[in-house]
């Protein structure tokens, strides 16, 4: 039976507790579900340890762990609690090897868990969805939105083997999947489109309606955030852009003014410069989401993001 | 309530060798006279980014490092650290080239006052934020001691305004339920810039550690009383001292409204002599005073 992401998830912390001398440290880490069973069943004896409820304390304790060597697994059950958690990681952690040349690197794991487009319990304005443009106007972290199991694995072998922050922003749509998303690439494409994190399951169910509509579309996958260049893809983008009757739109499910403009901005910069056509952003709305469904604010759902691309290439 | 006296031992003095005494008094002439080379050179225009200076504050840092010699712990203080950084030890011409913007500073240049920092004397950087330092420091110590058989020891350096803050307090909750090895010592001058404590607050801060579990002890910043009660904590760790202690300059900068509450550096020299030692202080504060004025000529001299 093929691994699950989460069973990656959960092998990587087995693995960085009892063999790297590890620490994961996080908030009620064991008592419901250990995190959608991501975290192995151990005991702080093994290296899994509990933090208290003070959340900015928390980021600030992981940081220290992270400062002492241990290089911390820090767990973040909803993106939204990063606007406490990722107090002194930004303002000390990112910072530290720039300031005094001394690396504190920590993998955190932050967790989206909005329903994304799928039936479920809406989330509303509260903590669920992406929220990596926190992390992604800061110098001196990484981030990386992985889905699969072998992108989680890419990403944490590249977190060993370098020492910086790691932001991974997850979402829960992700660890279900035990299978890779391969990009696509046509000789000749209506528009490109670059997904993040459960936009890309979004994008897979939209391109079915896509191709009914006689739409083609190219799908360059994005796991790596920040540095936008650890996706290794240049060529492939710059053949996908070329090869795009009306350009592309980046897709993120985190707010509109935030990662998806930012990177829409730096791809449009550097393959369209002297082109009328254009780079996209399609996200959250500029809005707070409510927990009514029709008030809701939601990642960019299969629906939205066909209506946006017809709305682009100009079919009724 | 705040005094000169407040909390302090009586006949402390008398409980520490003459070496103890004297290495003290050494160390707060060199935080003192740095200090005022410092003044110097900041009124001359020579530094482009504010100054937090130890002046009025130096009997902490230089009691803290006689009393914690042997225990080399890692130090995590805040913005006002000179102080901290020589007393403890750090590269002095690191320091000063770190005044004056330079590559050879000990942050590089890109720390300034507030965030230097000294590896060598396990001395981590402060990130600007007031009380980062606490919840960073606690990790530390947990992150060392985790199913270590040799207790590592931290000191965690604060000011009375970010004692207040949120993050600290959960932070010294942590502390206590682990039982970490760490001293906390909170700087009281009474003063977040010029806003006093007694507006900000009608708790203290040594009540806060004791219902978390800690020893705890308020005082006066006499030296040897600091030390008296370090040496007292330490066989159950954490702890919290709030020691109460006078700015003598501005928050940043080197202007001043008035004359401090009191005089410690002057006190104690007073003290000193009155045990014996005129001549060695003499000596002291004139061989320190001419060694920091030496070392900041032949400094700024550097081009």
């Amino acid at each position: 039976m093929a691994e699950l992401s989460r069973d990656v998830i959960r092998r990587i912390s087995e693995k960085h507790l009892k063999e790297n001398n590890g620490l994961l440290l996080g908030q009620c880490l064991t008592a419901v579900g250990w995190v959608g069973h991501t975290i192995p069943e151990l005991t702080e004896n093994d290296g899994l340890v509990e933090l208290s409820m003070a959340d900015v304390a928390g980021g600030g304790i992981a940081v220290g762990a992270a400062l002492a060597g241990r290089r911390p697994i820090y767990v973040v059950r909803y993106q939204g609690f990063q606007w406490f958690n990722a107090t002194m990681v930004l303002n000390y952690a990112a910072k530290s090897k720039e300031m005094w040349n001394i690396p504190c690197p920590l993998f955190i794991r932050s967790i989206a868990m909005d329903s994304s487009g799928r039936k479920g319990r809406a989330i509303g304005p509260v903590a669920a969805n992406s929220h990596h443009g926190i992390y992604h106007r800061m110098p001196g972290v990484l981030i990386a939105a992985p889905m699969t199991p072998k992108e989680y694995q890419e990403v944490w072998d590249y977190f060993l083997a370098h020492n910086d922050p790691l932001y991974c922003s997850e979402h829960r749509r992700g660890w279900e999947l035990d299978y890779e998303i391969e990009d696509i690439l046509l000789p000749e494409a209506d528009i490109t489109l670059f997904p993040t994190s459960s936009t890309r399951l979004n994008v897979l169910d939209a391109l079915e309606s896509l191709t009914k509509a006689g739409i083609k579309c190219n799908v360059i996958n994005v796991l790596w955030i920040k540095p936008f260049s650890l996706n290794n893809k240049d060529e492939k983008i710059s053949i996908a852009l070329k090869n795009s009757k009306y350009g592309g739109i980046l897709i993120d499910g985190d707010h509109i003014n935030g990662v998806a403009k930012n990177i829409a901005y730096d791809l449009m910069h550097q393959h369209y410069k002297n082109d009328s056509r254009k780079i996209y952003a399609l996200a959250l709305d500029e809005r707070t989401g409510g927990f009514s469904p029709h008030l809701d604010n939601l990642p960019p759902t299969p629906k939205k993001i066909y209506d946006k691309v017809k709305e682009i290439v100009g079919v009724k | 309530m705040r005094a000169e006296n407040y909390g302090i031992v009586k006949g402390a003095s008398g409980m520490f060798t003459k070496e103890e005494t004297l290495e003290l008094f050494t160390k707060m002439c060199a935080i003192r006279y740095f200090e005022e080379e410092v003044k110097k050179s900041y009124d001359a225009g020579l530094m482009y980014m504010p100054v937090y200076l130890s002046l009025g504050q130096e009997a902490i840092a230089a009691a803290l490092s006689v009393a914690l010699k042997n225990k080399k712990p890692s130090i995590f203080a805040q913005h006002r650290a000179h102080g901290t950084y020589i007393a403890f030890g750090g590269d002095l011409k690191k320091l000063v080239d770190e005044l004056l913007h330079r590559e050879t500073g000990c942050a590089g240049g890109m720390g300034g006052s507030a965030s230097i920092h000294s590896p060598e004397i396990r001395m981590m950087g402060h990130d600007g934020l007031m009380g980062t330092q606490v919840p960073i420091g606690v990790g530390y110590s947990f992150a060392k001691n985790y199913k270590s058989q040799n207790k590592d020891y931290s000191l965690i350096i604060m000011g009375d305004a970010s004692a207040e803050e949120d993050y600290v307090l959960g932070a010294l909750g942590y502390a206590a339920h682990k039982k970490l090895p760490i001293i906390f010592v909170c700087e009281d001058n009474n003063l977040s810039i010029l806003t006093e404590v007694k507006v900000r607050r009608n708790w203290k801060m040594t009540d806060v550690a004791k219902s978390f579990g800690m020893q705890s002890a308020e005082l006066a910043d006499d030296p040897w009383s600091i030390m008296y009660n370090v040496k007292r904590v330490m066989q159950s760790l954490p702890a919290f001292l709030n020691i109460h202690t006078t700015r003598a300059v501005w928050h940043a900068g080197t202007g001043q409204d008035a004359p401090p509450e009191w005089d410690r550096f002057s006190l104690i020299k007073e003290e000193i002599e009155r045990i014996g030692f005129v001549q060695e202080v003499k000596e002291i504060e004139e061989k320190t005073k001419e060694e920091m004025q030496k070392l900041w000529e032949m400094q700024l001299a550097v081009k």
